[in-house]
């Protein structure tokens, strides 16, 4: 079963940018090895943390969009834990999220057709009343 | 018979009374405590009507990830705000908790701001 998930972590602030990049591209090549799909990789620069982590006071943030298996996602979660640059990491479903969001937007487009039909429609009547208002002038005349 | 009947009008007579001042203290209070509470309204008995920024902004989802967003219901010290204070909705209260909940665990918000 392929879910969406979403995996953020942060990386220490002292490595390289290689580093980095070699982090990156072996967790990708876990996922893909792991039966997943990478959707979206995003590098979000230095941030400041909100507090304190592993006296760490800013640190690299990476965001992942990925399909996969729940235990993927569980394998891919021990790897983070293990591997020794990244500090903190956090693993969000998407997939009940984006699909109520969804539905939420097609209530809303349904709406706005309803919305629409009345407007499209009151003009309509006006002409035929406007004729036979003319037709009865005509048979009165 | 008569007097029966009488007796027990006779405190429901006189409870309209007794609700009567304690009807103006609640409505008095607000005024009092309003002032410290934020998003209040302005003088004494006028408060706007508080509405779901939500609702009205049609945002659907609460992302975990718009530290801007989030931060307007965080108080100075970390804690979220109320939807007593804010208006919001409560389906969307629901979602917009969770969503600091999870920022605060990446770190993108305090559990607590330092003093």
């Amino acid at each position: 079963m392929q879910r969406t998930y979403e995996i953020m972590f942060i990386v220490r602030p002292d490595i390289l940018d290689e580093d980095l990049d070699k982090l990156i591209a072996g967790l990708e090549g876990n996922i893909t090895q792991g039966g997943g799909s990478i959707k979206s990789m995003e590098k979000l620069g230095r941030r400041k943390l909100a507090y304190m982590v592993k006296k760490f006071n800013d640190g690299n943030y990476v965001l992942l969009t990925i399909n996969a298996d729940g235990s993927l996602v569980g394998e891919i979660e021990r790897r983070l834990r293990v591997s020794e640059p990244v500090i903190k990491f956090i693993s969000v479903r998407m997939d009940e999220e984006e699909k109520r969001v969804a539905k939420i937007k097609a209530i809303r487009a349904t709406r706005k057709k309803l919305s629409a039909q009345p407007a499209a429609t009151a003009p309509a009547p006006v002409e035929p009343a406007a004729a036979p208002a003319a037709a009865t002038e005509a048979a009165s005349a | 018979m008569a007097d029966e009947t009488s007796t027990p009008s006779a405190p429901s007579t006189s409870r309209p009374e007794g609700s009567g001042p304690s009807s103006s203290g609640p409505g008095g209070r607000p005024p009092g405590g309003r002032p410290g509470g934020p998003g209040g309204g302005g003088r004494k008995f006028f408060r706007r009507k508080k509405v779901c920024k939500f609702c009205v902004e049609k945002i659907d989802a609460i992302h975990y990830r718009d530290v801007r967003l989030l931060q307007q219901f965080v108080a100075e010290r970390g804690k979220i705000v109320p939807r007593r204070l804010t208006g919001v909705c409560t389906t969307h209260q629901r979602g917009l908790a969770r969503a600091i909940k999870q920022a605060r665990n990446i770190a993108l918000l305090p559990f607590a701001a330092r003093y």
